[in-house]
């Protein structure tokens, strides 16, 4: 008995995981699925490929660049940084309808938002409305939280800061006489980052809660301003700042600045001649930046992105490609192994 | 630590003095009065390294003593003090949770052995004092404290045996706990000692403590009253062992020696020297690159960085200015500081959870070594044992095999076969049936038509009935007296319920250390002489006509392998003195009358040729002039404190002359299970199999022909004595020339061999096996010049590398560490194995990079100092070939994969920094940085490396040849290490810039909203993630749930934790940076256009290299597609070209 008992007690488990035996399916690359799956692929691929490219060929696009370097640019005599509140007017034509919706964005290059430092340079405790980080922001806003005397500056951070400030205003040229596009401010920043992020400071009147604090030093109006058409588009949730706040991946970018949604423009811009009048505000030539705006309309996959479509035809032919010259090899070399 | 330095301190001021002085009960002897006890440490165990005051500082010191721990913890200072881009949380934590997870483990270890030492150090022991028992706590016991240990009672301490309760004044004890020889051993009391412990005075004079369990040396100092003070010699028979159980024995008395640290078991304590394998250094090889790789990438980034910022308008634009502290700070330490930045945001390429991955690989993987039923083995009721599980890996890379002959080739269950007395041979017919014999001594073929005298029949018998050191087993049940009842008596009583295995049918009843000896007591019995037994120092046989003879045994030389030769001394009922010898032939004919060697020359080399274990036997008279003189020398040696060995050795030597040679006999030692298709599959893996045997050639040699070591067409080259005096001139000339002679066969005129790869094919024709013994070994490695000495050695390793099999016979065990040694450290430092079973095997066992131990007949000394213990020969086959070669593959890939994985996973953070004006912005959110290793990408590669079987089990088995392909840490060279390198910096440029070109327009949402840096890294990370798990998926040729699970689980986490990570506002946070980044991504159509694209596009060569690969390989004929089916192995030609393989390396492709 003892002995049996001990014999059990030292065999090792007959199981199918002690033993290494479990049950595995062992997948073997073979040309049988190779080939025919590349096939699949490369098909697959040149068809989202070509829909793809279609859909990105006909998604319409007006860059035009504001800088005013050059000295035939209509904004020429606003690029120095001398000359305050400087207004300059954009003339462009369009020749056919431009389909609707169409978006309205603004473009910074060589402007570098994915500095670490600048980054950092903000207080999400502020931004989400909490009072006691009003009188005392975050260490990570320095140089931008307080100001030369000592108050706080809210919001604070470079970020902040540094808001771009530059507006437009759109008319279309109608027998000479300038019609206002109305531009949608709405819906141009993240549904989450105005409704749960970001939040005003639950006081009543919003002005109330930014006492003793100071706007930030680059700023022509105090937070509680930003948008004097639209009282609850201000503050923390107004939806331009959040929009700056969204820092973009790479040096040169875009940020929506308006929707032509309204009225008779829903369907698109029609043809004719358009004239944008700039308030010149937001300085780039320091650091040789540039600054356009860019008009465009969406597709299901988003702006136009030409690259997305070739990637997935060239892969697709490539598949298609490879599968063809993977015949041949293996109809070459498989023959002579069955007799 | 320090007490162990103390401790030492102490042993070295002690050992000064040479020994030490003991009083028996603490009574000082009369004659000294002034004689002050020393001081000897207490009984107290401490086996345990930490206290709960010191657990702390000392634990964590310990750990950060490791550098991969060091180099974590310097980045995790440089964080805390540097403004870094990632917080110190994301290398902290997981330094952490290592540190932690050590220290618990250590923690928990070291409580065990603090309840251990406990246990041990409270155990109530009884002590005599002053005629008085009192119950102590066993660490109380103090050096010279009389003890009573009761039986089934472990010792407390090193005792000497000053009294028993049976009456022959032995003990019976078992070491199974020490070294694991779970037989009876026989302890003597110290002759002469009164019956009276009370009145008893005495001191023990000692050697100091050491660790060899089976020397002691002391004498005793009787004072009595009115007499001379008696002095009486006190060897290892006296000394009763710490741990050490006793049995068969009411109780005894003894007095400590050695207490606490001190004792035998204490010192050998000390754990083995740790082996580190050819895997490791690899890895630390790598780590080394991609250490270089880290400074270099941080070196690249700083200098552009400010070179960058000498540009007008970069280093300050007005919308970042820097705050007062940063203008004024030095620049070259803000250069420093970027520096360490970089380091920083780079560090995760040598991820902390690679060691703890291989750690847990090796210590998980090595159950399935313990949990293999394949190992288990019924007779012994055991299975595999792992004793380091640092090695497993090590088991698949393996190029020389040495093992040992008797117990691992070969069974050690001997079987008396045959005995030729006086030159006549007798051949036992069958072991079963009569046992009256007299007559069935003639075998019915025999041509040997007369016998041997009667007489010297008798002699001969008498001869193996005495000399001998077997003991007849009994068994608790039976009293005292019963011994005297018949053999077969004892035969019949089974096993008794003691623990022990029974014994095999052949050698019940006696037990004995050596194998040998039951086979010639129990072949004496076959021919009607029956030992029955010692009753106090009497031997008792009974002889063919039933008659009880009773010899006085008077003194037993003991046998020892450089001797190789016993004898003892009996006195006969007639008063003859009487010595029997019995030893290797080489050591007894020289020391027998030269007339009678010739005849049983002939036979004993027959018997050697034939694979039998031959013992030639020879006795002489005593008178009792010589007798006095033989036995004063024995006794004077024995007493002797120092040199006792070489004393004895000198006594043996001048007693063991002038013999009269009897007869001879040869043993049988059948070869183990399979072991000729074990070494067959060791030999078709590539490995060179040595056999390293202290046994005599012929005998060896026969072994090795019949393990098919040695095949017909082996062309043997011979270097041993008997060919050096061949040649008739001075040895060390015949030895040159010998060696230059094989040397220009095997090395010179053999055909150039292909690189590892093809060398048994290519050298099937030219087959050589090369046998070297001993003495010419000496002579070779111990050559007289300087010069010669290394140029000898230098062909002598040619020569035997170029052997399909080498045997070295007649070997010390120091000389087998010798030569495993030397293979170790010859060119291209290969891997080597030892396999043994013996005591004698254990200096090779330790010496080779894996020592594995066989659980046989000759205790347990092998296993416990061995890497992995298994019960018998043929489960090395399985061990190596399956287990080995799958532990490599998977480690390999384990360790590439990790290296690769981080390459690719910091290479686009890398890559970013130059889009983000060398800022150190990390791409990725510093939870994704801490999570990739730990939870996104660790398990599934953990859960492959210790499941994977590219190829099934049992076409590692059948196939043998394709253990060469990972030979030599194949998958581990530089080359596949570049590879994996090239691949993860492919994978990391495609994925880092397959983002950037989409993010040329960020619009990518079809409402027309843009999207920022964090969504960028959020693309490239599950990019990454994705990949990463579906290259280990493609890589995988053995899919159970497990592995189901782990990777489509770890991808189905990484979806849920995005989703969780950014859905919740975390208060603990400072920056929400991924609120809703990732629900964002997934509603955009062009980020899974781009992941899926990228994903694809990635894992599209390794998909084109396999099968590209595949019908240009040398056997392309042989390839047939195989579509994937569940289940079962498939074919073992398509399942033994492992994808693997293909894929990652030349050599191993081109081997299969």
């Amino acid at each position: 008995m003892v002995k049996e008992e001990k014999e059990i007690a030292n065999r090792p488990d007959n199981t199918a995981f002690t033993q290494q035996r479990l049950p595995a399916w062992q997948p073997m690359l073979s040309a049988g699925i190779v080939i025919p799956g590349f096939v699949l692929i490369g098909l697959a691929f040149i068809g989202i490929g070509v829909a793809l490219f279609v859909t990105s060929r006909s998604i319409t696009v007006l860059e035009i660049d504001y800088t005013g370097i050059e000295k035939d640019s209509a904004c020429f005599k606003c690029s120095n940084a001398d000359v305050k509140n400087c207004v300059c007017n954009l003339v462009f034509s369009i020749d056919s309808l431009f389909e609707g919706p169409v978006f309205f964005y603004y473009g910074l290059s060589n402007y570098f938002q994915n500095y670490r430092k600048y980054a950092a340079s903000r207080d999400d405790e502020q931004l989400s409305g909490d009072l006691d980080a009003f009188t005392a922001p975050s260490d990570s806003c320095s140089p931008y939280d307080y100001n030369s005397n000592d108050q706080p500056i809210v919001p604070c951070g470079a970020i902040a800061n540094s808001m771009f400030n530059d507006t437009f205003v759109l008319y279309r040229v109608v027998n000479g006489a300038n019609k206002l596009v109305p531009l949608d401010g709405k819906g141009i920043a993240w549904w989450t980052d105005y409704n749960v992020k970001f939040r005003n400071p639950s006081v009543t009147p919003l002005k109330n809660a930014f006492n003793n604090t100071v706007k930030p030093i680059f700023w022509p109006k105090p937070a509680y301003q930003l948008d004097a058409s639209d009282p609850a588009n201000n503050g923390f949730i107004n939806q331009d700042f959040l929009v700056w706040m969204r820092r973009a991946a790479l040096p040169d970018f875009r940020k929506l600045y308006r929707r032509i949604t309204d009225g008779e423009y829903a369907k698109g811009l029609p043809a004719g001649n358009y004239s944008l009048t700039i308030a010149y505000n937001y300085p780039v030539e320091s650091f040789d930046g540039r600054k356009k705006v860019v008009f465009s309309n969406v597709s299901w996959m988003g702006g136009k992105n030409e690259f997305l479509g070739i990637a997935y035809l060239v892969v697709g032919s490539l598949c298609v490609l490879m599968s063809i010259v993977m015949l041949i090899v293996y109809a070459k070399f498989k023959f002579p192994e069955e007799d | 630590m320090l007490r162990r330095t103390l401790n030492r301190w102490l042993g070295r001021d002690e050992r000064r003095v040479d020994s030490r002085n003991i009083c028996v009960g603490h009574r000082s002897s009369s004659n000294n009065e002034a004689f002050i006890p020393p001081k000897f440490c207490d009984n107290r165990i401490v086996s345990s390294k930490y206290t709960v005051w010191n657990f702390l500082p000392k634990n964590l010191f310990e750990q950060f003593r490791r550098i991969a721990n060091f180099y974590f913890l310097i980045i995790f200072l440089v964080q805390v003090i540097v403004d870094t881009p990632t917080s110190p949380v994301t290398s902290g934590l997981p330094l952490f949770f290592v540190i932690t997870v050590t220290a618990i483990k250590q923690g928990y270890e070291d409580w065990l052995r603090h309840k251990a030492d406990n246990e041990v150090n409270k155990y109530p022991v009884t002590v005599l004092e002053q005629g008085r028992r009192v119950r102590k706590e066993s660490e109380k016991i103090k050096v010279g404290d009389v003890l009573e240990v009761d039986e089934d009672e472990t010792f407390p301490c090193d005792l000497i045996l000053l009294q028993s309760s049976r009456d022959d004044d032995t003990c019976f004890v078992t070491t199974a706990s020490l070294d694991g020889e779970s037989n009876h051993k026989t302890h003597y009391t110290v002759p002469d000692t009164e019956k009276d412990l009370e009145s008893l005075n005495a001191t023990i004079e000692c050697e100091q403590p050491q660790p060899d369990l089976y020397k002691f040396v002391g004498r005793m100092h009787i004072y009595k009253a009115d007499q001379e003070p008696a002095v009486r010699s006190l060897g290892p028979e006296n000394l009763l062992l710490k741990g050490s159980t006793l049995k068969n024995t009411q109780t005894i008395c003894g007095v400590a020696i050695y207490t606490g640290m001190e004792t035998k078991m204490a010192l050998n304590y000390q754990g083995k020297s740790q082996k580190r394998s050819a895997v490791e250094k690899s890895i630390n090889a790598f780590l080394l690159v991609y250490l270089c790789i880290l400074v270099s990438k941080a070196l690249v980034c700083t200098t552009l960085k400010y070179v960058w910022q000498n540009k007008p308008g970069q280093d300050e634009p007005w919308y970042n200015e820097k705050t007062q502290r940063e203008k004024d700070t030095n620049l070259y330490l803000k250069m420093f500081t970027d520096f360490l930045s970089f380091m920083v945001l780079f560090n995760f390429i040598i991820p902390v959870s690679m060691y703890v991955t291989v750690e847990m690989q090796k210590f998980l993987g090595s159950f399935f070594i313990t949990w293999d039923k394949d190992f288990f083995d019924p007779e012994i009721k055991e299975g595999a044992l792992v004793n380091t599980s640092d090695l497993n890996e090590e088991l698949g890379q393996v190029e020389y095999v040495f093992t040992d002959k008797t117990g691992t080739l070969t069974q050690n269950n001997m079987e008396f076969i045959e005995c030729c007395i006086d030159g006549f041979q007798y051949k036992y017919q069958d072991a079963g049936t009569d046992l009256d014999g007299f007559c069935v001594t003639d075998g019915p073929a025999n041509k040997v038509q007369h016998k041997a005298g009667r007489e010297k029949e008798e002699l001969f018998l008498r001869a193996l009935c005495l000399c001998h050191t077997v003991q007849v087993k009994e068994s608790p049940e039976q009293g005292q007296g019963q011994r005297d009842g018949l053999m077969d008596h004892v035969d019949g009583l089974g096993v008794d319920g003691e623990g022990l295995h029974p014994p095999p049918q052949e050698q019940r009843g006696f037990i004995a250390s050596s194998p040998d000896e039951v086979a010639l007591v129990k072949g004496a019995m076959r021919y009607g002489f029956t030992f029955l037994g010692f009753e106090s120092k009497t031997m008792k046989i009974l002889t063919r006509d039933n008659d009880v003879e009773r010899y006085e045994l008077l003194h037993v030389l003991n046998f020892d392998p450089v001797r190789r030769r016993m004898s003892v001394i009996v006195r006969s009922k007639s008063g003859d003195t009487l010595l029997f010898c019995k030893g290797a032939d080489s050591s007894i004919f020289p020391r027998v009358r030269q007339e009678e060697v010739e005849r049983i020359r002939m036979n004993v080399e027959r018997n050697a040729t034939e694979g039998y274990r031959t013992l030639c036997v020879a006795y002489k008279y005593l008178n009792a002039e010589e007798y006095a003189q033989a036995d004063a020398g024995l006794r004077e040696a024995r007493l002797a404190l120092q040199d006792r060995e070489e004393k004895l050795m000198a006594v043996y030597n001048q007693v063991e002359t002038g013999m009269s040679l009897i007869g001879a006999t040869a043993v049988e030692d059948r070869l183990q299970e399979e072991a000729a298709e074990t070494m067959e599959a060791l030999q078709g893996a590539g490995m060179k199999v040595w056999v390293l045997t202290g046994d005599k050639m012929e005998t060896a040699k026969s072994t090795c022909y019949a393990c098919r070591l040695f095949q017909r067409n082996t062309e043997l080259l011979e270097l041993t004595v008997r060919t050096l005096e061949d040649g008739g001139r001075r040895r060390e000339e015949r030895l040159h020339e010998l060696l230059v002679e094989y040397h220009k066969k095997a090395v010179q005129d053999a055909p150039p061999v292909k690189a590892g790869v093809t060398r048994a094919w290519s050298s099937a024709n030219h087959d050589y096996g090369f046998i070297i013994d001993g003495a010419t070994l000496s002579m070779v490695l111990n050559s007289s010049s300087e010069s010669n000495s290394s140029r000898y050695k230098n062909l002598f390793l040619q020569i035997c590398q170029n052997c399909t099999s080498v045997l070295c016979c007649r070997m010390a065990p120091l000389q087998k560490a010798q030569i495993v040694k030397m293979v170790k450290n010859s060119k291209g430092s290969p891997i080597t194995l030892s396999i043994g079973d013996g005591a004698n095997d254990v200096s090779m066992i330790l010496e080779a990079h894996v020592g594995i131990g066989i659980k046989g007949k000759e205790g347990r000394q092998a296993v416990r100092n061995s890497d992995y213990a298994i019960p018998k020969l043929k489960h090395l086959k399985k061990l190596l070939l399956a287990h080995g070669h799958l532990y490599y593959v998977r480690i390999a890939h384990l360790v590439q994969y990790f290296f690769y994985k981080n390459l690719c996973f910091i290479l686009p953070q890398f890559l970013y920094q130059f889009f983000c004006g060398y800022s150190q912005q990390p791409l990725y959110d510093a939870a994704y940085l801490t999570m990739y290793n730990i939870c996104f990408t660790s398990m599934p590669i953990l859960a492959y490396s210790l499941l994977e079987q590219h190829i099934c089990m049992e076409v590692l088995l059948d196939n043998a040849t394709l253990y060469r392909g990972i030979a030599k840490n194949g998958m581990l060279r530089w080359g596949p290490f570049f590879y994996w390198t090239l691949l993860g910096v492919f994978h990391g440029l495609l994925f880092f810039f397959g983002v950037r070109y989409l993010f040329g327009n960020p619009a990518l949402q079809d409402n027309g909203q843009v999207f920022g840096n964090w969504s960028y890294g959020t693309i490239v990370f599950t990019v990454l993630v994705f990949t990463v798990t579906l290259k280990l998926a493609l890589d995988t040729r053995h899919w159970t749930w497990i592995n189901h699970f782990v990777i489509w689980g770890s991808l189905a986490f990484y979806v849920f934790f995005s989703f969780f990570w950014g859905g919740i506002i975390w208060p603990f946070l400072k920056q929400q940076r991924l609120y809703f980044v990732f629900a964002n991504m997934l509603s955009s159509v062009s980020a899974w256009l781009v992941i899926i694209l990228l994903i694809l596009l990635s894992l599209l060569p390794e998909i084109l290299l396999v099968v590209f690969r595949k019908p240009r390989g040398p056997h392309a004929g042989q390839m047939k597609p195989v579509h994937s089916s569940a289940g079962g192995h498939q074919s073992p030609r398509s399942s033994a070209r492992p994808l693997l393989m293909r894929t990652f390396s030349d050599e191993s492709n081109t081997v299969i």
